[in-house]
């Protein structure tokens, strides 16, 4: 455990000035594996639910994430997963119900908080600073660790030259969880698609988030880049103990890594338990197959 | 402690850690100092160069007011690049900042002069009071126009695209017409309406353009090479993944604005002393875009470029002088000709940098033998 803390340490920032946590009791305290038990949750969302017009798109959604989780969201194409990942990083307002992140509200924050108080994601269209290069990219997540200010940067004062080279070595060092360091110079737009997969998730990571979100990281991967995909999330969960909450078509990925499995379906959940019980759950298999024996 | 034993016998050469991690092994850089030394030398040897040729007479005076125009236009594309090229937005009234910065400086050195005991004979006339207080106005210049930015700014970003556009190209004409008005309607003597403002002392000459010159693009750069700058260029690539990779876009873009402001007005300062004569019909639509043109067609996001196109197109007009019937056809023609063949300028987001060059030739790392070297692997 003291092993585990000074891993921690070395990423993390130092705290920030916050106000007093508002503790809201966990009404159903699901999606939380026995590792995680008794801990306070990183992640919790409480009746969160959102309507465009007249559209409920996510209704009643219920989750509370272990500090060192992994979760899978999956659904059928238009149930909502990605929206909930924008209710979570308060991209769009919720209305109604709330997001707690370590048991701070994010009623209110703009996605920039929210990051800051510990979120970060990836996209499921890939959005990388792609004329930039991808060590660039890298350093951009960190902005918010960098503290240098603008007229120590612009006149190249000594503090900026120890920031920089401060944040380059913890750039090619995060950059070496996915053996990405030969790459630093390289334009992020001229990377082949897995690697960009990776940079973002690299990028996400520089933001020294508490809950990681990946919307379908294994999109358009062979399966051999999946199995690698898996056991670096696996990796990353474990070298940087964060929680990691998943959306994914590719239910090798979901069924081999994730803890806990919610099934999303029309902006609801419908089925929530280990990947086993929902591989064999008839709500699942309705909503993905149809209504057994009607005819 | 290798690096240690390399830095001792070689002071002004580094082997970076990382690289070699990255298994390029004894690549030899320029340290930092050495770069910023021989970049210092070059500009100094510029400035010589120029002063005593123009002081010997090889450049008339036409050709160095030529000159100077030329670095106040450096400083307008390079400025308005930030806005453009590094944060991604289409602002069309850089020329309303000119003004602003224009008339305070004008104004600024006009008023401080008797203050510091110099007439406008004086001021023409050089010294150490004179730089003070030219330095003054420039700075003054700049802080108004920044001020009027950010003014702008903060409404202004909330929108994109055509809309920013829009509402930038109104503000410039909201400042052209108070600088057209303003005397007549609150009754003093300050902008001299459309006369303009005669009598400005000609503080501008060739050195102090290309100081002011030098320390913009120098200034410019060392904020696109930190974390200031790569937010400003995430903004551009992608603002969605920035704002989620953490970096306040509203903070971003106004400060990106405000330094572009800055430097516009700090050009303006320079213009005013150059043409001796502030007149609000010099600061219409046509030379904003004017000044963009010369950003697109360098290349939006490249700093040389903005140097090269703006040298380029305020010298043409003066050489084509003799065919001045034609002249504003050719422009025309070479802006279709780069906007149909090169539609991201003629440098896109190039940068040159001159250490990367010693530093190439110091590995013997040319590019022909990457491309021979790979020739060699695709026959074998």
């Amino acid at each position: 455990m003291p092993n585990e803390t000074s891993k921690r340490a070395d990423v993390a920032p130092e705290p920030e000035k916050r106000r007093r946590p508002v503790l809201v009791q966990v009404e159903e305290p699901n999606l939380v594996t026995e590792r995680d038990m008794g801990k306070m949750p990183v992640l919790q969302a409480q009746h969160l639910g959102i309507d465009f017009g007249g559209l409920t798109a996510v209704d009643d959604f219920n989750i509370a994430m272990g500090p060192t989780e992994i979760a899978g969201l999956i659904g059928p194409n238009g149930a909502g997963k990605t929206t909930i990942f924008n209710l979570l990083t308060n991209v769009y307002q919720p209305t109604r119900g709330t997001v707690l992140i370590d048991g701070y509200d994010t009623a209110g924050k703009s996605v920039v908080q929210v990051n800051k108080m510990g979120i970060a994601r990836t996209f499921q269209n890939i959005r990388l600073f792609s004329q930039m290069t991808v060590e660039e990219n890298v350093l951009v997540g960190f902005t918010n660790s960098m503290s240098s200010h603008l007229v120590t940067d612009i006149f190249r004062l000594p503090g900026h030259w120890r920031q920089e080279a401060e944040f380059h070595e913890k750039a090619q060092e995060l950059l070496g969880i996915f053996d990405m360091q030969g790459l630093s110079d390289e334009r992020a737009g001229n990377l082949p698609y897995g690697a960009q997969r990776r940079l973002e998730i690299l990028r996400a990571l520089a933001t020294h988030p508490k809950v990681l979100l990946l919307d379908e990281p294994a999109a358009g991967m062979n399966p051999n880049e999946t199995e690698e995909l898996m056991d670096n999330i696996r990796k990353i969960r474990d070298d940087l103990h964060i929680a990691i909450l998943l959306i994914e078509h590719d239910m090798s990925l979901v069924m081999g890594i994730c803890e806990v499995v919610g099934v999303l379906d029309y902006g609801k959940i419908i089925a929530k338990g280990s990947p086993e019980d929902i591989q064999n759950d008839p709500r699942v298999i309705e909503a993905y197959l149809g209504k057994q024996g009607v005819k | 402690m290798e690096e240690d034993m390399n830095a001792e016998k070689k002071p002004y050469i580094t082997t970076s850690a990382a690289r070699r991690d990255r298994g390029e092994h004894g690549r030899k850089t320029l340290s930092m100092p050495v770069r910023y030394a021989i970049n210092g030398v070059l500009v100094l040897l510029f400035l010589v160069l120029g002063e005593l040729m123009i002081d010997g007479g090889v450049i008339s005076r036409y050709q160095s007011t030529v000159i100077e125009q030329v670095g106040v236009y450096i400083i307008m594309a390079v400025s308005l690049n930030i806005a453009t090229g590094y944060l991604g937005q289409l602002p069309l009234g850089h020329a309303g900042f000119m003004s602003v910065g224009g008339y305070s400086c004008a104004l600024f050195i006009m008023k401080m002069a008797p203050v510091f005991g110099l007439t406008s004979r004086t001021i023409s006339a050089g010294g150490p009071e004179v730089v003070l207080l030219v330095a003054l106005g420039l700075l003054f210049g700049g802080a108004c126009s920044a001020l009027a930015g950010l003014v702008i700014g903060i409404p202004a970003l909330r929108l994109k695209g055509d809309y920013l556009a829009i509402i930038t190209l109104g503000f410039a004409e909201i400042i052209r017409v108070v600088m057209l008005n303003i005397d007549g309607v609150l009754g003093f003597e300050l902008t001299g309406g459309a006369k303009g403002l005669t009598g400005i002392p000609g503080y501008t000459n060739f050195l102090n353009t290309f100081v002011v010159v030098a320390i913009a693009l120098f200034l410019i750069h060392t904020m696109m090479k930190s974390r200031h700058g790569r937010a400003i260029l995430a903004i551009r690539d992608n603002e969605i993944a920035a704002e989620a990779s953490g970096v306040n876009t509203t903070y971003y873009k106004t400060m990106a604005f405000v330094v572009s402001a800055f430097w516009a007005g700090v050009a303006g300062g320079l213009y005013a002393g150059c043409i001796g004569v502030m007149a609000p019909s010099k600061f219409g639509f046509m030379k904003s875009i004017e000044i963009l043109v010369m950003v697109v067609l360098g290349g939006m996001g490249s700093m040389l470029g903005s140097v090269l196109s703006a040298t380029v197109l305020t010298i043409l007009p003066e050489a084509l002088r003799a065919f001045s019937d034609y002249r504003m056809v050719v422009y025309a023609i070479v802006l279709i000709l780069v906007m149909i063949f090169r539609p991201q300028g003629l440098l896109g987001t190039y940068d040159f940098s001159l250490s990367r060059v010693i530093e190439r030739v110091m590995n013997h790392d040319y590019p022909w033998k990457k491309r021979a070297a790979k020739e060699v692997q695709e026959n074998a």
